[in-house]
């Protein structure tokens, strides 16, 4: 991470630490007593305060302090965390983040009056008192620590230590605590030397280079550090010094057993342990090595491909090794990139308070699943259609209290987000328990707009998929919170963007259910590889039902319509030969792969189904980006490219042949 | 009782000035002019401080520095020594020699003062 901008890492760190703020905060709004959540928020509050000065982020640090204090106090029970003070929590979080993310854009008359809502809710004096004195000098007082240990020989040259602390506690309030680790067992003790070093927590109006006037004549000889810390010192850092000054006897304590002196080794020690359990790593970083393990597995393939006509054993059982090693460097990888949902539904808790209270309408948000795993970057691209989704939930789907009472449900609405893995994929759901979708309306509305004939005989599924259809709103008014008409096809886009799949499921008056079917990675996908003409092609496994053989005759039976009888159900069917314009005979035998979106299925004619293939998925340029069969193409082993089918988009194209067969 | 120190100076008129500043305050001043004398003075004496000058006859600063390090008495008591800018080498020999202190010529009274109730107190 060589020249990583430390203000960079902390605004990272920051927007983390704010997200975890949020989650606590709205655990402590439902669970007022609740002491864990409490704590949590505390815990960021304190480490934002002190990495914010640290990093010169001295406007978010001062104003944090004030929150912290009051966090504080309701840690020792002296304030309540009552749902005034939540909202003012959250609306000073919001304000931190601007402080942190464009301090010179920050209202600086927004920010006061928080505080000063902050103060009249936390109603103590004292802390009223020292919050306007510290909105008054806050600039001016500022925090160090001093850490010295002086030469070993400083009291032989005449160097006085106890006035070099007389003279730091002069500059302002100061907490001397002396480190005594070092003090060798009595028998090795040399007297006359200084084995004590100190450390002081110095609050003063002074500049730095004052405190570091004090050592002036010793500075060469003597450790110092001289580092700032939050406005004013939390009573807890002081408090983990290991022994006060004032309570050393004199002469210092000489430890009886040479081994004590370690464990009590300045506090900064103890601290550094549980932090070196994880690195903090740029996004682009992993991308870098997701993309430098799909290289790998395709020059696998080239290799185990060679590799599979010839007969040296050797040569082969290195390729093993090699494929053993790269499968699981791929798994580690991916592992890498997985995140819990929980940090994407966590951020659902505020958007469905705030709405909720928009829209009067008593809201509760429950999940499930939250440990699921999935991929960074789909996490991060789920985030804007989930908010579409559950936007319109509340604001279609749930009705008022009235309402709900009157059609015998509870007054508080229900919003249920869940997450699970099935297979390779991942299912999260979003369910409410409103009034369900209205078919008659978007029929209505999709005759009206002509996306269907009038009277055209659709399934739930198909009328339901009608509403991510551009432009398509049943809404009857707009409100602020949804009903523009833009959205739902929105989500339906960037769903099919991440090669996932949308079921909407809707019982009237019983809610609606929302399921997105993701695939638990962006880069590598199982497929399916097949031939048509000379062209391979991959079709992505998790749609894959079977493969089944063409019957020679079902052309004469059928009469040129594509159908094939599936067990008793008729399957349309593509010749992919005909779509993709391939002039190459035909394989006397045609395969037919059947594959299936949402509840529809579609057979696609191929020449010769070749077996699954690990794919690495390589986007198309921007030349092809409007060729709508493809979702992307991978490389295959012998180097050549195959193209991957965009399977929502191929099933779409065999419904419109289904929907010709019931017209006719 | 009041803390004495030792001003060791060939200039009688620093070593007055030295002496005015510091009795004012409340410390005991004794005065010696070279280093020799100084050494003698302060085998007799034991002294909270010493102020000496590095360029004197008969025996020069840092001599007396290093011969004060040498009894028992001295080590530890706090030793400034009056330098000029420049002298950024003598300044490192004389911490080297065992120096705790220096103060830069010229200097003002209140400068000399600080630096005494920063070495030794009040």
């Amino acid at each position: 991470m060589t020249g990583a901008d430390p203000s960079q890492i902390f605004r990272e760190e920051a927007a983390e630490l704010l997200a975890a703020l949020e989650t606590a905060l709205l655990h402590l709004e439902q669970r007022p007593a609740d002491r864990e959540p409490l704590d949590t928020a505390f815990r960021a509050l304190h480490t934002i305060k002190g990495s914010g000065s640290m990093f010169g982020f001295e406007a978010a640090a001062s104003f944090t302090h004030h929150l912290e204090s009051a966090f504080d106090r309701m840690r020792k029970g002296e304030l309540a965390a009552t749902p005034a003070m939540i909202g003012i929590a959250l609306a000073a979080k919001d304000h931190i983040r601007v402080l942190i993310d464009d301090p010179a854009g920050a209202d600086a008359a927004a920010g006061a009056g928080i505080l000063a809502r902050l103060a009249e809710q936390s109603d103590g004096a004292a802390m009223s008192a020292s919050l306007r004195q510290d909105l008054d000098d806050a600039d001016g007082r500022a925090s160090w620590r001093v850490r010295f240990r002086l030469a070993p020989d400083a009291l032989e040259r005449g160097t006085n230590p106890l006035l070099l602390l007389d003279e730091l506690r002069e500059l302002g309030d100061a907490g001397v605590v002396a480190l005594t680790g070092d003090i060798p067992p009595l028998e090795e003790l040399e007297p006359t030397l200084c084995h004590v070093a100190w450390e002081v927590i110095l609050t003063t109006t002074h500049p730095r280079s004052t405190i570091e006037d004090v050592f002036i004549f010793v500075i060469d000889e003597t450790e110092l550090t001289i580092e700032p810390v939050p406005v004013p010192v939390p009573e807890r850092e002081a408090e983990q010094g290991p022994v006060m000054t004032a309570d050393l006897p004199a002469p210092a304590p000489v430890p009886r057993e040479p081994a004590a002196p370690k464990a009590e080794a300045g506090p900064e020690k103890a601290k550094a342990q549980p932090a070196a359990n994880s690195i903090r790593v740029p996004a682009e970083r992993l991308d870098d090595l997701m993309d430098q393990v799909g290289e790998l597995v395709i020059a696998h393939a080239r290799l185990k491909q060679l590799v599979s006509d010839s007969v040296d054993l050797q040569i082969k059982s290195v390729t093993e090794e090699i494929e053993r090693l790269s499968n699981g460097l791929r798994d580690i990888t991916m592992g890498i990139r997985m995140v819990p949902v929980e940090s994407l539904f966590g951020r659902f808790r505020r958007l469905v308070r705030d709405l909720s209270q928009e829209l009067g309408k008593d809201v509760a948000l429950t999940m499930s699943g939250e440990e699921t795993e999935l991929d960074k970057t789909m996490i991060e691209r789920l985030n804007d259609p989930l908010v579409h989704i559950i936007r319109n939930s509340l604001d279609h789907g749930l009705e008022p209290a009235a309402d709900r009472v009157a059609a015998g449900k509870p007054p508080q609405g229900r919003i249920h987000l869940s997450a699970r893995h099935a297979g390779t994929r991942v299912l999260m759901t979003i369910r409410d328990d409103g009034r369900g979708l209205d078919r008659d309306r978007i029929r209505a509305k999709a005759e009206e707009q002509e996306l269907i004939p009038p009277g055209a005989k659709l399934s739930d599924a198909e009328l339901f998929q009608l509403i991510f259809h551009p432009g398509f709103s049943t809404a009857r008014a707009l409100t602020s919170v949804s009903g523009r008409g833009i959205g739902m096809d929105v989500v339906k886009r960037t769903i099919d963007g991440l090669r996932g799949t949308i079921e909407v499921s809707s019982t009237p008056g019983g809610g609606t259910e929302i399921t997105l079917g993701l695939p638990l990675t962006l880069a590598i996908i199982d497929g399916l590889l097949v031939r048509v003409g000379q062209g391979r092609y991959v079709i992505p496994l998790f749609a894959v039902e079977e493969c089944v053989e063409l019957p020679p005759d079902v052309e004469r039976r059928h009469a040129g319509r594509n159908f094939l009888n599936i067990r008793g159900a008729l399957v349309p069917f593509l010749r992919l030969r005909d779509s993709f314009g391939v002039r190459h005979p035909p394989d006397l035998y045609q395969k037919i792969v059947i594959i299936s979106s949402g509840d529809r299925r579609v057979g696609l004619v191929v020449d010769q189904v070749l077996g699954d293939h690990q794919t690495v998925i390589k986007s198309m340029s921007k030349l092809h980006a409007d060729v709508a069969s493809f979702s992307g193409a991978t490389i295959l082993g012998d180097g050549s490219v195959a193209l991957i089918l965009d399977i929502a988009q191929i099933v779409a194209a065999g419904q419109v042949q289904d929907q010709r067969r019931e017209a006719s | 009782m009041a803390k004495t120190v030792l001003a060791v100076d060939d200039s009688a008129s620093m070593r007055q000035m030295v002496k005015l500043t510091l009795s004012t305050a409340g410390y005991q001043v004794v005065e010696a002019a070279d280093g020799r004398e100084a050494l003698a003075k302060a085998k007799g004496t034991a002294f909270d401080m010493v102020l000496t000058d590095l360029n004197m006859p008969n025996m020069d600063g840092l001599t007396l520095i290093r011969e004060l390090r040498t009894l028992s008495t001295y080590r530890g008591v706090p030793i400034v020594f009056l330098t000029t800018e420049s002298d950024a080498g003598k300044k490192a020999e004389a911490k080297t020699a065992g120096a705790t202190a220096w103060i830069v010529k010229p200097f003002q009274q209140d400068q000399l003062l600080n630096l005494v109730r920063k070495i030794i107190g009040t």
